[in-house]
C-alpha cells in the first residue's frame, strides 16, 4: 500500500519532523550536493542535477523542477551518523568521563538505496561486534529516515551489481518516489514511526496506475545503469592475487590522498586524538583515519604498509574481499563516490576487471 | 526536545588506575603495578589499552600472575611517545586502562603435551603471565620448557624469575643472547638454535611464541622442520592498534582483526598472511 503527497505535503512532513528532530537533507553548497540542516522544501536543490565522471563532479541546472533530480554528492548517512570527529572522553582531576553528544535526534531526508545499504553495513561493524560504538549507537537508534528512490543515475553508479539499489527495499521510515507529471511523491511506509508521521499529513492513497508509473521510473533507472562489477568469488579471487603486479600499476597513479575512504559511506577507520588544556585536563576525540595514510600502519619505527601499492591493496581487498569474511557482506555498495572523488579518476570497477582479465590471460597462456 | 545525551563511545572509556608501584627492569623497560581489588580478571596473553591522558593510548600485554587477583602489572619498553611518557610516571600518578582484550594463550590445547614457551626480547612479558599459570597447573602438562633469546646479557628481562624457574626441577629453562659480553657464560646465538637443540616430543607438543615477527617466523620454521604441526604452534601478533576492540580498523591483517580475533593465533591460521609482504 502506498500513498500520495504533493510538494506541500513534503513541506508539512519537514515541518512536523522539525518538532522532534534536527532535519537534515540535501542542499547545494560550494557547487556540490551536501547534507546539511534544512528548514523547508525551499532548501532542497530544486532543479539541480549532478554530472559525475571519474575524478569529476559538476552540478548543472536540470530542465525539470525535480527536488531530487540529482544522484549523490560526497556526503552519505555516515557524514552525520559517524561524523569526521566525535568526542570520546574528558579527563579531569584523576577521573575519566564520557563526553556527551550534544546533537539532537536526527531525521535525514534524501538518502538513496545504496546509502541505506551502507548504513546497514556500518550497523554491522559498529553495533553488532563484541563491542559497540556508543556514539554511533545513540545517533543511529534515534534516527528517522526519509529515503528517496533513484529516478536518475550517475555514470559511476553500479548499485545493480552490488544488489543495493536503485529501488528502496528496507531500512527507511518513509520512502519517496518523485514523479514529475503533476509533481507528486509516491510514499511507501517502512516503519510505525513513518506511518504515524504520514498520518498527520495531507495525503491520499495511491492508485495502482500511480504506483505502476513510479515503479517504472525506478525500473528505467535500474536498466540504464551500465557500470558493472563482477562479484563472482570475489573474496577468493582477491586473496589469490595479493601479489599481482596490477597493484603497483594502480599505485603509480594513486596519490594516497584518502579522498576515497572519506567519501566511501562504509569506511569506518578512525584514530584517537588527544588534546590538553592549561588546567591539566585532557580530552580525546576520534577522527576518521584512512588505510591510505602512512601513520595508519605505523609500528615499531616503520609503517607496515610503506608502499603505495600495499595501501591501495588494503583498501580494495578490504572493500571487496575480506569484508565479506569479516561481516558477511561486501564493504562496497556500488555508489561510485570513490571513483568520482578520486582526483586521478581511479575506478575500482575497472581495476577489478583489469585484474580479472590479466589472470584470465595468464591462465590462457 | 532532548539532545541524544548518550555517553560517547563508552567502550572506549578508560578507568582511572593509580600506579601503586614501579620497577625499572632494564635501562629502557619498566613494570607498572596497579591495585585491582580483585575486580580485574584476565587470562595470559590478553592485553589492555593504557592511556596517558593528553598523550595517547597503546596496547600492552599483561605480564603479571593471573591468579593473583589484587594486582595487575604491565611491563613496557619505552620506544616512542606514549611508552616513554608512561615511563616518566611514578607512584600515585593516574593512567587510564581498559580491557582486558583479545584471545588468551590456548593453554588447554597443551594438556598432556610437552609445553614449549618461546620468547624473544620484550616478548617474555606476555609469556610471564602464561608461565605463572602453567606452573599453577603444572601437573596438566608433560615437559615444560622456556626458550628465551635476548639481544645481549644486559637486556635479559625478569632475571629474578629466570633464576627461580631455572632452579625448579619441573621446568627446563634455556637462554641465549645474540651478542655476548665478557662476563656471559651462557649460550650465544639466535633463539632458533635453542629450538634445534631442544628435546621435546614433536607429535605431542604445543608451542607458544612471542617476540618480533621475524623471530616468530624463524621459530615457526624451526619447529615445523622438527616435525611439529602448525596447528600446535601459537604466535602473539602485533600491529598498530588504536582501539583494541574491533572498531578502529588499524590492526587488520587480511580478514583478521588482530585485536579481537587475536592477538594469539595458530601458525596454521596466520602463516599465509605473514608470508605476504606489507599486508
Ligand atoms: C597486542 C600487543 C601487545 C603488546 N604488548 C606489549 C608489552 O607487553 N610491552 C611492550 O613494551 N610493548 C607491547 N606492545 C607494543 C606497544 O604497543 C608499542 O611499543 C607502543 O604502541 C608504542 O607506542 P609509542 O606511542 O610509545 O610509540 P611511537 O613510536 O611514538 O608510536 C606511535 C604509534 O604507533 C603505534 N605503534 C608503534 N609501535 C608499535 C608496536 N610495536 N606495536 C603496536 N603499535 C605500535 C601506536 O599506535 C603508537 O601510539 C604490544 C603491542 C601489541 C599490538
Ligand atoms: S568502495 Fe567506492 S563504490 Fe563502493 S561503497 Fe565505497 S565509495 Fe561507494
Ligand atoms: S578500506 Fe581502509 S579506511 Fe576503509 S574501512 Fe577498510 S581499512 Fe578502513
Ligand atoms: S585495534 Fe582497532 S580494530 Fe583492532
Amino acid at each position: 500500500m502506498a500513498h500520495i503527497i504533493d510538494i506541500d505535503g513534503l513541506d508539512g512532513l519537514i515541518a512536523s519532523l522539525k518538532a522532534e528532530f534536527d532535519v537534515i537533507g540535501p542542499i547545494v553548497r560550494d557547487g556540490l550536493i551536501r547534507y546539511g540542516p534544512i528548514g523547508s522544501v525551499a532548501d532542497l536543490p530544486r532543479g539541480w542535477t549532478d554530472v559525475q565522471e571519474g575524478g569529476s563532479y559538476r552540478l548543472e541546472p536540470g530542465n525539470t523542477e525535480a527536488l531530487f533530480g540529482f544522484v549523490l554528492g560526497p556526503d552519505s548517512g555516515k557524514t552525520n551518523l559517524f561524523p569526521p570527529r566525535a568526542p570520546m572522553w574528558t579527563y579531569r582531576e584523576g577521573s575519566f568521563s564520557a563526553t556527551p553528544d550534544s546533537t539532537r535526534p536526527m531525521a535525514i531526508i534524501g538518502l538513496r538505496a545504496c546509502d541505506l545499504a551502507a548504513i546497514a553495513i556500518q550497523d554491522e561493524v559498529l553495533l553488532n561486534g563484541p563491542y559497540v560504538d556508543s556514539h554511533y549507537a545513540a545517533r543511529r537508534s534515534q534516527l528517522f529516515i526519509v529515503a528517496v528512490n533513484c529516478t536518475t543515475f550517475a555514470t559511476n553508479c553500479f548499485c545493480t551489481s552490488m544488489n543495493t539499489g536503485p529501488r528502496l527495499e528496507s531500512g527507511f521510515d518513509l520512502g519517496l518516489t518523485e514523479v514529475l507529471d503533476d509533481h507528486h511523491f509516491v510514499v511507501h511506509v517502512g516503519s510505525e514511526a513513518g506511518a504515524s508521521f504520514l498520518a498527520g499529513l495531507d495525503q491520499r492513497q495511491a492508485t495502482s496506475d500511480e504506483l505502476a508509473e513510479a515503479d517504472q521510473l525506478i525500473d528505467i533507472t535500474a536498466n540504464s545503469i551500465t557500470k558493472r562489477l563482477d562479484t563472482t568469488d570475489i573474496a577468493q579471487f582477491l586473496a589469490d592475487n595479493l601479489e599481482s603486479p596490477r597493484w603497483s600499476a594502480i599505485a603509480e597513479r594513486c596519490l594516497a590522498c584518502t579522498n576515497c575512504t572519506a567519501a566511501c559511506p562504509t569506511c569506518f577507520c578512525t584514530s584517537p586524538v588527544d588534546t590538553t588544556d592549561f588546567d591539566g585536563s585532557a580530552a580525546r576525540e576520534r577522527v576518521w583515519d584512512s588505510c591510505f595514510s602512512l601513520d595508519y600502519s605505523y609500528m615499531g619505527g616503520d609503517p607496515v604498509r610503506s608502499s603505495g601499492s600495499s595501501r591501495y591493496r588494503q583498501w580494495m581487498t578490504h572493500k571487496l574481499g575480506t569484508w565479506i569474511e569479516q561481516f558477511g557482506t561486501s564493504g562496497c555498495v556500488g555508489c561510485g563516490r570513490c571513483i568520482t572523488w578520486c582526483p586521478v579518476g581511479i575506478d575500482i570497477t575497472e581495476e577489478m576487471a583489469a585484474m580479472r582479465a590479466e589472470v584470465l590471460a595468464k591462465e590462457a597462456r | 526536545m532532548d539532545t541524544l545525551n548518550a555517553g560517547s563511545v563508552s567502550a572506549m572509556l578508560p578507568s582511572a588506575f593509580p600506579i601503586v608501584d614501579k620497577d625499572w627492569e632494564l635501562a629502557d623497560t619498566y613494570t607498572l603495578h596497579f591495585a585491582t581489588d580483585g575486580a580485574f580478571d584476565f587470562d595470559p596473553g590478553q592485553m589492555v589499552m593504557i592511556s596517558q591522558p593528553g598523550v595517547g593510548e597503546v596496547p600492552i600485554s599483561i605480564s603479571s600472575n593471573p591468579d593473583v587477583h589484587d594486582r595487575m602489572s604491565l611491563t613496557i619498553r619505552g620506544s616512542g611517545s606514549v611508552t616513554r611518557a608512561l615511563g616518566r610516571l611514578d607512584y600515585g600518578d593516574v593512567v587510564g586502562i581498559r580491557g582486558p582484550y583479545g584471545t588468551p594463550w590456548p593453554l588447554d590445547t597443551a594438556i598432556d603435551q610437552d609445553l614449549m614457551i618461546i620468547a624473544g626480547g620484550i616478548g617474555l612479558a606476555p609469556l610471564r603471565s602464561l608461565i605463572y599459570r602453567a606452573l599453577a597447573r603444572r601437573s596438566d602438562f608433560r615437559n615444560l620448557t622456556l626458550l628465551y633469546g635476548s639481544r645481549d646479557p644486559q637486556s635479559l628481562l625478569f632475571e629474578r624469575e629466570l633464576h627461580e624457574w631455572r632452579g625448579r626441577f619441573d621446568m627446563e629453562v634455556e637462554i641465549t643472547v645474540d651478542r655476548s659480553s665478557p662476563e656471559w657464560m651462557g649460550e650465544v646465538g639466535l633463539v632458533t638454535s635453542l629450538v634445534d637443540r631442544a628435546r621435546f616430543s614433536e607429535a605431542d607438543a604445543v608451542a607458544m611464541v612471542c617476540g618480533p615477527e621475524i623471530m616468530m617466523h624463524f621459530v615457526g620454521i624451526a619447529l615445523t622442520d622438527k616435525g611439529m604441526h602448525p596447528d600446535n604452534i601459537f604466535f602473539s601478533m602485533e600491529r598498530n592498534m588504536k582501539c583494541g576492540i574491533g572498531l578502529c580498523g588499524h590492526c587488520q591483517l587480511g580478514a583478521e582483526f588482530l585485536c579481537k580475533d587475536g592477538p594469539v593465533f595458530s601458525l596454521s591460521r596466520i602463516e599465509p598472511l605473514m608470508k605476504v609482504e606489507e599486508l
